[in-house]
């Protein structure tokens, strides 16, 4: 007892303490947090699960019935897909004023993201959650999907999908690590500044034709490093570190004395 | 200022009285190397410059099994293994034989330095005078002295036959010179707006608010695959969008030009010509990607920011009976960058 | 006449000899003595990437179609497989992809570009910082500069011969351009297009200019420039023995083939590693030009930075209607004037300098960029303006990196494209006048050994070492130009001179050049930082001995024997 005692000033003792306190919560969570559950039909107890996550954590932005205001869009009609998408990618809830929402780790689980689904598009008809089948970039035509992008989306998010700037600070953000579903979603909803890609705009299946597309470039580039895929100005960089580095360096060696 | 700014002997240096000036030490003492003193040193350099020109050897013989071993037609990744690989051993083939060489002569060849003499330019004023007096003999065997009316002919005939070649050329190469043709674009009354680059034509309760289509005039596929095509689309081109009606700011003149918040503005940025296609539904900006000119789409797409100048021409729309979206009539100005004659 | 027991090389040489006499040229070029120093590779690196360039350049020609006739192709990659696109485009998927080592040779060839045209500027570089553009080689100058040209040239023309959808938007901005030339701009994008843009007529124009015009103009002023250097022998740093009258160095034969032969692989390793590595000009993921679509990040190559950048910065205000034609100066301004402006300055330094000193000698000794403060001041802020020009021709790619907003970036650049040139320019000015003055004191006193002496009498000193022959000589053999002295307004009898305001306008420039400098140091000035006063007695460690005040430099300026203390006078 005496040696137990005698250890509590030991300089390390602070430190065990805390690490015994995060154990002790994480494991006192990890036994008390809902586990996922695969709902695939919103159900009724969805909806009202969904309308409670809302009013806790986005109807101070969005409004009680999510009617918006002034300068919050009204959710009234975006959809199930337009509350998957901001929130499975972070972006909802907003965490500070910023040129536009930002993609960060995400808050609600698939769960939950579903349930907030649910609720919004009790509230008026919008874009479903696309299936699956719709979504499967191996059905889809990477070279009709080439074109496509590239007419209607490479403008604002580079060729390959390596993101670019729009005005004021805001950005259209790369596309190597967005799901597919994600990537179906926000042509259908068009998030912040984003235009809508209806279905007679762009099909379902040339929609799936572009996620075919975004796919078959995080192959990476048949020429070996792609640099980044941003085009002449990295190459120029690259040029300027690597070319003229190592030959300015052999030239520096060629012109030493030799011992 | 000294005298000897002008001067042509190279040894002359100017400004300072020359005898306060601190004397050329002469080239500096030679240090010799590992390889000159130690016989070891020399043959450890020797062995190094054959292993270089190995490496090399090794290069060209690894890229061309690689070359014949390859398979061809393969993936992305395949064929980025085969760049690789035969890319590498070209440049160890390259590197070996310029590292061998290089090294061979930093460590083995005789750096003992040289001099050479310089000489100024400068021809001495013996040839010069030789050489005023074979132009002056030539001259005066030409007979051209006080034969003005000949000097005269030989440069007008030499200075004018450049014009038979230049102007046939010239005045080919630029096609039928119809600079009048940037004014119209394929648009004509009743033309159906289509699908970019599908062709699809396109129904006005399609578009929705918060919409960009990319737009062209509704041809026929035929019309579409052929080449005058190109030419006829890099006119033609044309952003649709709807915005709440509301939001929309018509001038007077131009009322009837939307049809229930969709407008439609060419696609051509005013500036020098390249696709304004970045359509910020929110801010209803559009922007052009080369030089950041940015329109308003809400207020006869008016530039807001950047290099361009004018607004976007608008193209006219309105609905026909069954409900697709038809241009009214071409655009009322040239579209695209400015030129000279444009208002003309 | 040949025996029969000659050797192969001795028959060859005869042979050749009887019928061209070849054995002069031999003779005079085998041994001839090349300066040694790495600064003089950087040419090197330049034509040697250019030989790369024509190397591969010829295989890609063998699978170019310089055509814009229409085809649907079928093939890799995946992405392009059944799409319609011109012939010049479906012959680049097909090297890329079909031909094996294809990919690597195009990839080689557009690394080689981007290296020519850096090593042509940091040679160009190189050449000013160090003045090696004065008499007699203010000619070659001209000639390296046109070569610069021709370096724009070719890239530009190359990087268009694929017709895809970045390149095609370069055209389309190149048309814009060329419209906004007042009176003949519309019949000039007619000449280059041969009818609207883009025509059927501009890819296989475009290839006869890339393989044919540009390379030859290229190749012939490549041996007029070559021809000067050997003519002129090539310019050295000042060292020991490094005289204007003479050329230290190493033979021709068997030095300079070895390392400057050696270098040309070096080279070519490096642009082959960096064709095996690293991926370039991905013309799948652009696409087949179209007028339609357009990349987010649309820049020309590096080299043609400079001018996107400009054209970017420029507020758009500036476009009138005079008598209803329109006059486009906010394109003329940023596409015309300003690259007219910074060209000039370069094409007519070398004559700039030549009317402001009014030196006509020869100089083949290379200047120490210190000792010309105002010209390396002036060279840094070239550098400067073309810098912040490349940067606000990135904006977008700045802005998305990061996280800023274009719009600001665009401002800053604006007014630092006026802001930054001046400031590079005073802060280079300063610091190379800085340099020269710890020169002066190094030259004065000697080194700092660190070394710390205590008197009996309670002095302390430091040591100083002084400096050997070698070391002093480098920072003592330079010129520092005085400005222009110039005749006065009025002869001696009250007459106004003609021509004395030229005069004036010109010796104001030289006084800008030249009326800060910082002269060498002469013996005298050595013997008298040795001897103050009363010092010229001392032979032995005396305390009578006063402390030092005059010197900048740290503690005393005594030369003191560093083994015995004693001082001892020089």
């Amino acid at each position: 007892m005496k040696a137990l005692a005698a250890r509590r000033h030991h300089r390390f003792a602070p430190v065990v303490l805390l690490l015994l306190a995060l154990l002790v919560t994480g494991g006192v969570y990890a036994a008390f947090a809902p586990s996922p559950a695969s709902a695939d039909t919103a159900s009724t107890e969805d909806i009202e699960t969904g309308q409670k996550l809302f009013q806790a954590n986005c109807a101070t932005c969005h409004g009680p019935s999510a009617e918006g205001s002034d300068t919050v869009p009204s959710l009234v009609g975006v959809g199930a897909a337009a509350v998957d998408f901001q929130v499975s990618t972070g972006r909802m809830p907003m965490q500070m004023e910023a040129p536009q929402a930002i993609e960060k780790p995400r808050q609600f689980n698939e769960e939950q993201t579903a349930q907030l689904a649910a609720y919004v598009a009790s509230l008026g008809a919008g874009p479903a959650i696309p299936t699956d089948e719709q979504v499967d970039a191996a059905l889809g035509d990477p070279s009709n999907g080439a074109a496509v992008f590239r007419t209607n989306c490479a403008m604002c998010h580079n060729a390959v999908g390596a993101g670019g700037a729009l005005s004021e600070g805001k950005f259209a953000p790369a596309l190597w690590d967005t799901s597919e579903r994600n990537i179906y979603q926000a042509m259908q909803t068009g998030p912040q500044s984003m235009p809508v890609f209806n279905d007679m705009n762009i099909t379902p299946d040339e929609k799936r034709d572009v996620i075919s597309y975004l796919v078959e470039q995080r192959e990476g580039s048949a020429g070996g490093l792609d640099l980044g895929s941003l085009g002449p100005v990295s190459e120029g960089l690259w040029v300027w570190i690597v070319g003229m580095g190592l030959l300015i360096g052999a030239a520096v060696w060629i012109g030493a004395k030799s011992s | 200022m000294s005298d000897n700014q002008n001067s042509t002997d190279l040894t002359k240096q100017d400004g300072h009285d020359s005898l306060d000036r601190f004397q050329d030490p002469g080239i500096p003492a030679h240090k010799s190397r590992m390889a000159d003193r130690d016989p070891k040193a020399a043959k450890r350099a020797e062995t190094q410059v054959v292993i270089l020109f190995t490496i090399s050897i090794i290069g060209t013989i690894g890229m061309l099994v690689a070359f014949f071993a390859l398979p061809q037609n393969t993936s992305i990744a395949g064929i980025r293994t085969a760049n690789l690989i035969i890319g590498l051993g070209l440049a160890f083939a390259l590197l070996g034989i310029g590292l061998a060489a290089v090294h061979w002569a930093k460590t083995l060849m005789s750096d003992h330095e040289h001099v050479d003499e310089r000489h100024g330019q400068r021809s001495s004023d013996t040839v010069r005078a030789e050489a005023v007096q074979a132009l002056t003999e030539g001259a005066q065997d030409s007979g051209i002295a006080r034969r003005g009316v000949l000097k005269g002919a030989v440069v007008t005939a030499l200075a004018l036959f450049p014009l038979a070649i230049a102007v046939p050329l010239v005045a080919e190469v630029g096609g039928d010179w119809n600079v009048s043709k940037f004014r119209h674009t394929l648009w004509k009354p009743k033309m159906r707006l289509a699908l970019d680059p599908s062709g699809r034509p396109i129904k006005a309760e399609d578009v929705t608010i918060g919409s960009a289509f990319h737009v062209i005039p509704d041809v026929s596929e035929e019309v579409r695959t052929s080449h005058e095509w190109i030419s006829e689309k890099a006119k033609a081109i044309v952003l649709m969008v709807r915005l709440d009606p509301r939001d929309l700011k018509e001038a007077e003149d131009r009322k009837g030009w939307s049809y229930d918040g969709i407008v439609a503005y060419s696609k051509v940025c005013t500036h020098v010509g390249c696709p304004v296609a970045l359509y910020e539904q929110q801010t209803h900006h559009l922007l052009c990607p080369c030089h950041q000119s940015t329109f308003d789409v809400a207020d006869g797409a008016k530039v807001v920011f950047g290099p361009a100048k004018r607004p976007l021409p608008q193209l006219p729309i309105t609905v026909d009976d069954e409900g697709y979206l038809v241009a009214q009539s071409d655009f009322l100005e040239p579209v695209g960058p400015s030129y000279w004659e444009r208002l003309k | 006449m040949s025996t029969s027991t000659a050797g192969p090389a001795e028959a060859t040489a005869d042979y050749l000899d009887q019928r061209t006499g070849i054995a002069g040229a031999v003779k005079e070029f085998a041994r001839k003595v090349f300066p040694d120093h790495w600064s003089f590779l950087l040419g090197e690196i330049a034509l040697y990437s250019f030989i790369v360039l024509i190397l591969s350049g010829f295989f890609l020609t063998m699978f170019f179609v310089p055509s814009m006739g229409l085809i649907t192709y079928h093939g890799e990659p995946a992405t392009m497989d059944g799409q319609l696109m011109s012939e010049a485009f479906a012959s680049t998927l097909h090297t890329s992809f079909e031909v094996r080592g294809g990919l690597l040779m195009r990839q080689i060839h557009h690394w080689a570009a981007l290296l020519f045209m850096a090593a042509i500027v940091t040679h160009m570089m190189r050449v000013f910082f160090t003045g090696a553009f004065r008499k007699p080689r203010e000619l070659n100058w001209m000639v390296g500069f046109l070569l610069m040209i021709l370096g724009l040239a070719a890239g530009f023309t190359g990087y268009s011969l694929p017709d895809d959808v970045l390149s095609g938007n370069g055209l389309r901005i190149t048309d814009g351009v060329v419209k906004s030339i007042p009176v003949i701009g519309s019949y000039m994008s007619y000449f280059i297009f041969g009818g609207e843009f883009p025509g059927e007529h501009i890819i296989p124009r475009l290839f006869t200019l890339h393989i044919l015009v540009v390379p030859g103009l290229i190749l012939a002023l490549v041996a007029l420039h070559l021809f000067f250097v050997v003519l002129h022998k090539h310019t050295q740093y000042p060292g020991g023995g490094r005289t204007n009258a003479n050329v230290v160095g190493f033979p021709l034969f068997p030095v300079y083939v070895a390392k400057a032969g050696g270098f040309f692989f070096v080279v070519f390793g490096v642009i082959a590693a960096m064709g095996a590595t690293m991926a370039i000009n991905n013309v799948w993921n652009y696409g087949p030009y179209d007028p339609s679509p357009v990349s987010a990040g649309a820049q020309p190559d590096w080299y043609m930075l400079f001018l996107e950048g400009s054209l970017r910065l420029m507020p758009g205000q500036t476009e009138y209607v005079i008598a209803g034609y329109t006059l486009s100066l906010n394109i003329l301004i940023p596409a015309v004037v300003v690259p007219g402006l910074l060209f000039t300055f370069l094409a007519i330094y070398p004559f700039l300098e030549a009317a402001v000193t009014k030196d006509k000698r020869e100089h083949h000794v290379l200047d120490r960029p210190r000792n010309v403060p105002v010209r390396t001041g002036l060279g840094v802020a070239f550098l400067t303006a073309f810098i912040i020009l490349a940067l606000a021709g990135s904006n977008d790619l700045i802005a998305t990196h990061f996280h800023l907003s274009i719009n600001a970036i665009t401002w800053v650049f604006r007014v630092l494209i006026f802001v930054g040139p001046v400031i590079a320019f005073w802060i280079t000015k300063r610091i190379c006048l800085g340099l020269q003055r710890k020169d002066r004191e190094l030259v004065l006193h000697g080194h700092e050994t660190g070394r710390i002496v205590r008197f009996a009498h309670g002095e302390y000193i430091e040591v100083h070492r002084p400096l050997d022959d070698q070391e002093r000589w480098l920072r003592v053999n330079y010129t520092a130009h005085a400005p222009l002295e110039i005749d006065p307004a009025t002869d001696s009898r009250g007459v106004r001179r003609k021509g004395y305001k030229k005069d004036r306008r010109l010796q104001r420039l030289s006084r800008f050049f030249y009326e800060d400098r910082v002269e060498p140091v002469t013996p005298s000035e050595v013997a008298a930082s040795h001897s103050h006063g009363e010092h010229d007695a001392l032979g032995t460690a005396d305390e009578t001995r006063a402390v030092e005040s005059g010197s900048a430099v740290g503690g005393g300026s005594h030369i003191v024997n560093p083994d015995d203390g004693r001082s001892t006078k020089h």
